[in-house]
């Protein structure tokens, strides 16, 4: 291989796979400029969507253009944008505010971040637009505590566009006043929720509460507030600069624009994407993901986090918009993509997001605090070998319940992962309650004791020395052996086999 | 800022400013991605072994800092803009690697191609 | 706050009620009117509807935490809690059905499912609203398994209340009452998910260094279980054997209304009255109407007028007494002037009594020396 190219060798970022079929709206600047120097967005024509909604347009005809684009919103709740913006205009009072929403606590998902860490005027434009839309004058952005370098350069970048008048009182000239606040969350995945969200700014428990009343007519201390996420914002400045029109040639035709997507889990390829609706999820994993690691079998992607479910391969050719993805039970989120292969045990990844789901409960409502708790617990017996008939049709029946009777959406959504798998992968619980077999393999209880291949053994020893069970035994360089009976099937000797002499 | 016509002066102004700036003094820049994903990378190593290059060789070079492009499985990354040829950038790189890439790219203007992963069209 | 709601619903109506037809609400397929600001629930409870509730109090905030209370919207199907739905015109709900049954039992089950099976030993047995639903959805013992082991300890290092997380089914109605009638602050909800549990400030009890509680009584009077009850009632009784005794507390010039609780010739306990025309129409009542009623069986107390002859009281009629203080009083204001004289008097008479105290000392034992014991 030559060391050395010329430049004009060297592919273009368009040309690659990784970006060919991908559209960066949102994430434009990502990564192309300095998030701590404001200079470099203005001359990138930062501000300039904000002065013109300011200094050229009425609220009425930016709210009409964010309705004409379609935006809908982006932390997955798919509430149409315009139409949200325009019930806190009609909201009686003079006091309102803009609340964005960037707790961002789906493990795995990462897209706020990047754009909070890569380009935060970006959503500070989006939501000076959109105060000046409702005739708010305060704005709050609720950032968990766990982003500090999001935080950081959020602070930062507050204060320059405050040096230079981009924030503050009478800005552009005009009579429009708007000043943002940055609440720092408390690491609770509950204060994604917006009623939730709203009482943790407000210095209360961060518990949801019921609605109506909608924060469009009583948010903040009571007040008409608009919430919305921090990609929602951030797709505005395009929208206001470029008009509803060009935003609309991408997508689909009721999920317009793009969507940021965190590609992980088995895929080689990991990263930040962002592609218009309606790209399939062949193009997503294979096209721009480059496939699964190690070129193993594709199994299934959780879409959507904790919330979302689970997508088989059959439905690898869906052209995903909030929509298509409802309709086959599962849900676009917040744009989380988890990527599983030949090796994943979908029961196990059923019981990981529940337990996640089930620390996270705020505990105020009953079907989400004791029904996930439940579930769980039924999840785990049959992970450890120990599950019972009736135990699936158990699962469906409190799943549905819970879902029907939680008071949010995180009780509401926390059954999706089982339930999806159970519709796509029943066959993989069956074997787990049934014949206590796990046939991906990975369930510590049902894996069997590992086995020594005594012909390639070089009785290093090595295997006995990490056995945790004592289980293994042998003369040095002689074959080794490992006692089934003792054997607790944690895995540790296989690792470390230096000739790969061991199996399940 | 009190009117939209002064934004847009102010977006000249830095737009000719940083043109003249190349026509005068026109400085290499090595930009590292600083987002939270390429931290976690390694990227503090990186800039850390960058500045230690730039102050040995004593060269008048700026260095600066983005967010995350969205490759993040080839974090590290690193671009090298030399002026009159388009930003290139390097990515899966070591701290050990550094000294070489800034070697060859800003003294021989030669892409180290075991890294190189695209250019930016500007 | 819960009056200031029925205040301006009641101006709403009688503003808009007058000039345009009432508007109509259907349940289980009849129409029924209702009050602007009313909830489905209360248009339901007003009509004999019955709708099962747990977190629900007509004297607290709403807050649709138990999930009981669910009924179907005919319009999308959707499951909401009654309480929390606001009543308009042409809503349609269905208050039973086997979705809702199921849902409601399901609630009910996993309730159960974390709840000690203690009726024998239990304070509530025969009072309680779970044991009442149980018997209502015909759940023996729930089909998650019973509560095997307690999560949690005993909290009882006061004198008054004893709070047993065990039992506690998390509706928050101690919260409210302590948060929205007696402003106290001292409870809240602490730690979240499976590991909830009401706690006072640190978590050190309600009898705690930091704790705002004042022993009013009003959490225990409000939970539906026997999570919170009364320590000095403990072991005492259960409802069904005790005897009601409405009464007015004596201790101050407000007159709370109160119903002490009987076994046999000794209250055990005082329960809230509920009555729009009292002093406390929402039960509230302070530590002393609520625990301060030892005194009805002291043997020391005063039970008849007593003078004291030769060092020792001994007892008299009232006749003997008031003519030994009325002589008295008077040689002693004769012979050495009012200025000799002081009066204490007490917060635990009226107004009236204080005011003739008063006049009584000025006017006829000619002194200016009248005190109350608020002033110590």
């Amino acid at each position: 291989m030559k060391e050395y190219t010329a430049i004009k060798e060297l592919p273009y970022y368009e040309e690659l796979d990784f970006y060919k079929k991908q559209k960066r709206i949102v994430l434009q600047n990502c990564g192309l400029i300095d998030p701590e120097k404001i200079d470099d967005y203005i001359e990138k024509k930062g501000y300039q969507a904000a002065a013109k909604a300011i200094t050229q347009m009425k609220s009425k005809e930016i709210i009409e253009e964010v309705k004409k684009s379609g935006l809908r919103g982006r932390g997955g709740g798919g509430f149409p944008t315009g139409l949200k913006w325009q019930f806190a205009k009609d909201a009686e009072g003079e006091k309102k505010y803009i609340v964005c929403n960037a707790d961002e606590g789906d493990p795995g998902a990462f897209m706020d971040r990047s754009l909070l860490e890569g380009d935060p005027h970006k959503l500070l434009e989006g939501m000076m637009i959109a105060a000046y839309a409702i005739d708010a004058d305060e704005g709050y952005i609720y950032v968990r505590a766990e982003y500090p370098l999001a935080i950081r350069r959020l602070k930062k970048a507050i204060s320059q566009a405050e040096e230079l008048g981009l924030l503050g009182e009478n800005i552009f000239g005009t009579e429009f006043n708007f000043k943002i606040h940055i609440k720092e969350g408390a690491g609770a995945f509950v204060c994604g929720e917006e009623t939730a969200l709203m009482a943790s700014i407000e210095g209360k428990r961060g518990t949801p509460t019921s609605r109506p009343p909608y924060p469009a007519q009583s948010g903040l201390w009571g007040k008409p507030t608009n919430i919305n996420n921090v990609e929602t914002y951030a797709n505005i400045p395009f929208i206001i600069d470029n008009g509803a029109e060009e935003f609309n040639k991408f997508g689909t035709e009721n999920s317009s624009g793009t969507k940021v997507f965190a590609l992980t889990g088995k895929i080689k390829n990991t990263g930040l994407v962002e592609v218009p609706m309606g790209l399939s999820l062949r193009d997503i994993i294979y096209d721009i993901g480059g496939g699964i690691t190690d070129d193993k079998g594709f199994k299934a992607v959780q879409t959507g986090g904790p919330s979302g479910g689970c997508i088989p391969a059959e439905q690898l050719d869906l052209k995903i918009d909030y929509d298509s993805l409802k309709e086959i039970g599962a849900m676009m989120g917040s744009g989380g993509m988890v990527v599983m292969d030949e090796d994943t045990c979908m029961v196990d990844v059923a019981r990981f997001f529940l337990t996640f789901t089930q620390s996270e409960s705020c505990g105020k409502c009953t079907p989400c605090r004791l029904g996930t708790k439940r579930m769980l617990e039924i999840l785990e017996r049959i992970t450890e070998g120990e599950g019972k008939k009736g135990d699936i049709e158990k699962l469906e029946q409190l799943g549905k319940v819970i879902k029907e009777a939680s008071l949010c959406g995180l009780g509401q959504t926390a059954p999706n992962p089982v339930l999806t798998t159970i519709k796509y992968f029943r066959d993989e619980y069956e074997a787990h309650i049934n014949d206590k077999k796990c046939p991906a393999g990975q369930c510590d209880a049902l894996k069997g004791s590992y086995v020594i291949d005594e012909d390639h053994c070089i009785g290093c020893g090595q295997c006995k020395t990490v056995c945790p069970a004592d289980a293994i035994t042998g003369k040095k360089q002689k074959a080794h052996t490992i006692d089934p009976e003792a054997c607790i099937s944690c895995g540790a000797c296989a690792e470390v086999c230096p000739v790969n002499a061991i199996s399940n | 800022m009190k009117s939209f016509s002064e934004l847009k002066e102010y977006q000249n102004e830095i737009s000719e400013k940083k043109k003249n700036n190349q026509k005068i003094d026109d400085k290499p820049e090595i930009i590292i991605g600083m987002g939270t994903c390429g931290i976690a990378a390694g990227a503090k190593k990186i800039r850390n072994a960058v500045v230690d290059v730039v102050k040995e060789k004593n060269l008048d070079v700026k260095i600066t800092e983005t967010g995350c492009i969205g490759m993040c499985e080839k974090e590290p990354l690193m671009d090298i803009k030399m002026p009159g040829m388009e930003r290139v950038t390097y990515g899966e790189i070591e701290e050990s690697d550094v000294k070489r890439i800034i070697n060859k790219h800003v003294f021989e203007k030669k892409i180290v191609k075991e890294f190189a992963i695209a250019r930016i069209l500007e | 706050m819960v009056h200031v709601q029925k205040f301006v619903q009641l101006m709403q109506f009688l503003i808009e009620g007058g000039v345009q037809k009432l508007k109509e609400i259907i349940i289980d397929g009849n129409s029924y009117k209702f009050d602007p600001g009313q909830t489905v629930l209360e248009v339901a409870r007003g009509n004999d509807i019955d709708i099962p509730t747990l977190c629900y109090s007509e004297h607290l905030s709403i807050t649709g935490a138990c999930r009981m209370c669910l009924v179907e919207n005919k319009e999308n199907g959707s499951l909401e809690t009654a309480c929390t739905l606001p009543a308009r015109d042409g809503l349609e709900v269905e208050t039973d059905n086997d979705k809702i049954y199921d849902a409601r039992k399901t609630v009910l089950d996993l309730i159960l499912s974390d709840h000690p099976m203690t009726c024998m030993t239990c304070e509530a047995n025969g009072d309680c609203q779970l044991q009442d639903l149980a018997y209502q959805f015909d759940i023996e013992e729930s089909s998650y398994g019973s509560k095997k082991e307690d999560r949690f300890e005993l909290e009882e290092r006061n004198s008054f209340i004893v709070y047993d997380p065990d039992k506690c089914i998390l509706c928050g109605k101690c919260v409210r009452a302590d948060s929205e009638l007696q402003c106290s602050e001292a409870i809240e909800f602490s730690e979240r998910g499976f590991k909830t549990k009401i706690a006072a400030a640190f978590d050190e009890g309600l009898g705690g260094e930091d704790s705002s509680c004042v022993f009013c009584g009003l959490c225990v009077e409000n939970c539906p279980t026997a999570a919170l009850s009364y320590k000095p009632a403990r072991k005492k009784g259960r409802e069904y054997e005790l005897r009601k005794q409405r009464t007015t507390c004596g201790y101050c010039g407000v007159g709370c209304q109160v119903e002490l609780n009987i076994k046999g010739n000794e209250v055990i306990k005082v329960d809230s009255v509920y009555e729009d025309t009292a002093p406390n129409p929402d039960g509230e009542m302070c530590v002393k109407g609520r625990f301060a009623y030892g005194f009805i069986d002291r043997p020391d107390r005063l039970k008849y007028p007593l003078i004291k002859r030769d060092g020792e009281f001994v007892e008299s009629s009232w006749d003997e007494a008031l003519d030994y203080i009325a002589d008295n009083l008077s040689r002693i204001r004769d012979e050495h002037g009012g200025r000799e004289i002081g009066a204490l008097s007490s917060a635990r008479c009226t107004n009236e009594e204080n005011y003739i105290m008063q006049k009584f000392m000025r006017a006829v034992m000619k002194t200016n020396s009248v005190e109350h014991c608020a002033r110590l």
